[in-house]
């Protein structure tokens, strides 16, 4: 069997993945299953969804080799994937767009979402106000306050944001009040998740809106590089940038691929979000995966300087790779990714999110031990924007 | 077998009462003196909530009392444990586990169901592990000669329902409402009907929970049911409890429920 061939027709990559989803749930999500299986081949859907790829999102987005950084660290070709340049700014509003098409195609007429960083939020508040859907974006009261901008932006959008003040206020009570709001509105409602993460079908479906990103590398590389790159590197939280990239490539062995999941201070410290990396196999958010908890299985607290990274599961196929040996899972810290900042933004002009830097960092690192000539490909899967207050804040600078 | 068969067949027509408190919640060392108090106080069946740090399908009151449990440490083994306690004193009332999978999967299913058997459970209700996905716990489950409890709701289809039935054991949980637990707005007339279809599918009981605040709207929903589920309205007020003593008194309202079913 094929990597590209999974999951089986029960959601399930190898012991991962699955439906783990509460009654209520189970009808419309066979529904959603049925509507994606059915759109997934549709001509006309299909159609739609590259013309808007193409003339809102701004697609393809550019295979840019960072020639600075490549001489700085005096090793392999280290190319820019450069999802910071879509509209709203990240890769996220691949995934917006095309489930927002379904949607509409279903007939819903109300879209929730949950958001971490904002990123997701803001992608799903553009594409309903474009549609013109009443849309609800749940959101930890501790994101709301490191990313006050994307809050902003997604009610000049138009969307109610509300604030999530259960657990630990971050993105995973974000994704369960989201659910409690479904389930009450399962009817009338869409819930746009925004990674490769939750029951069948959201891993699938959320990797498949994402897989232009690897799709267009593959092209991009035979016309830049003349053949395939030698490796791949994305940074991993739920995983949909990564698994966007990588999809595509998943056959071709001679491609290696790293997922770089969030330190934090050090994973020795426990103060990390590094689910694949020291979380172990369990099941959440309705599917089962490694997540980060305790012995008595209660999830627990991650941290990681960048929100958007700051989850404790992982997509289900990550886990899933990680097992079969397919990609290699590492981990960049905190500092780290502050240092991989700094430099991009310095010596290329480019001002990565904290997210996409740890990508950028473990890059540099492995351009390091690779000969010249060998070709990496780095996902910038987001710009920086949104993080200058949360830098300034760390760094005692005031804005 | 379970206790949960002839718990029903004694019922002869009465509708059976299930409390459902979170084990913990709101101290540790109440959890046993509550259940006691609850069977006393009319329980035919009790409910055991294992505390979990994010109970998606739980309303406020109910995510309350998880996390009042996780911070007074309970996890599954100390659930265990209270069972077992309770168990000294009680060896007919069926009592059933409810939660969500991740502290089951840490534990280990095998592990798990040995000693949930060991410590006198009859039943396990894990609300993100729908028949789908159960298929290994069942196993297990069966050979112990313990239930699996599913739910049924508003939203499964006919189709599923049968399929749901053809595993399930000890009774059919069905969910009032399209929400989380504790939600308003029971719709007692279409829980009826609803419930009387589940009925011409199946043989086993159904039970119905989410949304039963108080005793008007046990008697509404419970007319087509064979029992009735009492969890947030009863967890709210065990939370406001100040003592072990306040605590078993206020699990006795819930004979006026009994009643007047």
């Amino acid at each position: 069997m094929k990597y590209a061939d999974f999951p089986d027709d029960r959601g399930h990559f190898g012991d991962f993945g699955g439906i783990f989803a509460s009654e209520t749930l189970m009808h419309c999500l066979q529904e959603l299953k049925q509507a994606y299986k059915k759109f997934k081949t549709d001509e006309t859907f299909q159609a739609q969804f590259k013309k808007d790829l193409a003339d809102y999102v701004g697609r393809p987005s550019p295979l840019y080799l960072a020639e600075r950084l490549t001489q700085k660290v005096g090793g392999a070709n280290i190319w820019l994937k450069r999802e910071d340049l879509n509209h709203t700014g990240a890769h996220k509003i691949n995934n917006t767009v095309g489930q927002i098409l379904l949607a509409k195609a279903m007939g819903k007429k109300r879209i929730i979402a949950e958001t971490g960083a904002g990123q997701h939020g803001v992608a799903t508040a553009t594409v309903a106000a474009r549609l013109g859907l009443e849309c609800v974006v749940y959101m930890g009261e501790v994101d709301i306050a490191r990313q006050a901008i994307n809050v902003f932006r997604m009610k000049l959008l138009g969307a109610e944001v509300r604030s999530v003040s259960s657990g630990s206020k971050t993105l995973k009570d974000a994704l369960n009040e989201a659910m409690r709001d479904w389930v009450t509105n399962v009817d009338d409602t869409f819930y746009i998740i925004g990674t490769v993460a939750g029951p069948e079908p959201y891993p699938e479906m959320v990797r498949d809106f994402n897989a232009v990103i690897g799709q267009e590398v593959k092209k991009q590389s035979a016309e830049k590089m003349g053949g395939l790159p030698d490796a791949l590197v994305a940074c991993v939280g739920g995983g949909s940038n990564a698994m966007g990239l990588f999809h595509d490539f998943l056959d071709d062995a001679s491609v290696a691929i790293y997922g770089v999941e969030a330190g934090g201070h050090g994973v020795e410290t426990g103060e990390h979000a590094a689910s694949i990396t020291a979380g172990k196999v369990g099941v959440l958010h309705g599917n089962r995966t490694y997540v980060m908890s305790d012995d008595d299985g209660q999830i627990t607290e991650t941290h990681s300087i960048s929100a958007g990274l700051d989850y404790p599961g992982v997509g289900p196929e990550h886990a899933f790779l990680n097992h079969t040996g397919r990609a290699q899972y590492v981990t960049i810290n905190d500092d780290e990714a502050l240092d991989a900042f700094h430099t991009l933004t310095k010596i290329e002009g480019i001002l990565p999110a904290l997210e996409s830097s740890h990508a950028v960092a473990y890059g540099m690192k492995l351009a390091r031990n690779l000969p010249k000539g060998a070709n990496i490909v780095v996902n910038l899967s987001g710009r920086g924007d949104k993080d200058v207050h949360t830098i300034a804040a760390i760094e005692g600078v005031t804005v | 077998m379970s206790r949960l068969n002839p718990t029903f067949e004694q019922l002869q027509g009465c509708k059976a009462l299930i409390p459902f408190i979170t084990a913990g919640h709101p101290k540790a060392e109440w959890t046993v003196a509550i259940m006691h108090a609850l069977v006393e106080a009319g329980a035919d069946v009790i409910e055991l909530g294992i505390p979990f740090s994010d109970p998606m399908a739980d309303g406020e009151v109910i995510q309350l009392s998880s996390e009042q449990a996780i911070a007074n440490g309970v996890g599954l083994k100390d659930v265990l444990l209270l069972v077992q306690l309770f168990r000294e004193r009680n060896s007919t009332t069926p009592i059933v586990l409810m939660g969500y999978l991740n502290p089951v999967e840490c534990f280990g299913y095998a592990e798990f169901v040995d000693q949930a058997k060991n410590a006198g459970v009859d039943a396990v209700l894990l609300v993100d592990s729908p028949v789908e996905e159960s298929a290994h716990l069942l196993s297990l489950l069966k050979a112990a000669d313990m239930e699996q409890i599913f739910l049924v709701a508003p939203t499964t289809t006919d189709e599923r329902t049968k399929h749901i039935t053809a595993h399930a054991g000890g009774f059919l949980y069905y969910v009032a409402l399209k929400g989380v637990t504790g939600s308003a707005d029971l719709d007692a007339e279409s829980v009826n009907v609803d419930i009387q279809k589940i009925k011409n599918q199946t043989t086993l009981p159904v039970a119905v929970g989410f949304g039963v605040k108080d005793a008007a709207s046990a008697v509404a929903v419970a007319k087509q049911a064979d029992a009735v589920v009492i969890g947030s309205a009863l967890v709210k007020k065990l939370g406001q409890c100040e003592n072990e003593s306040d605590a078993t008194r206020a699990a006795k309202p819930i004979r006026t429920a009994l009643n007047s079913l």
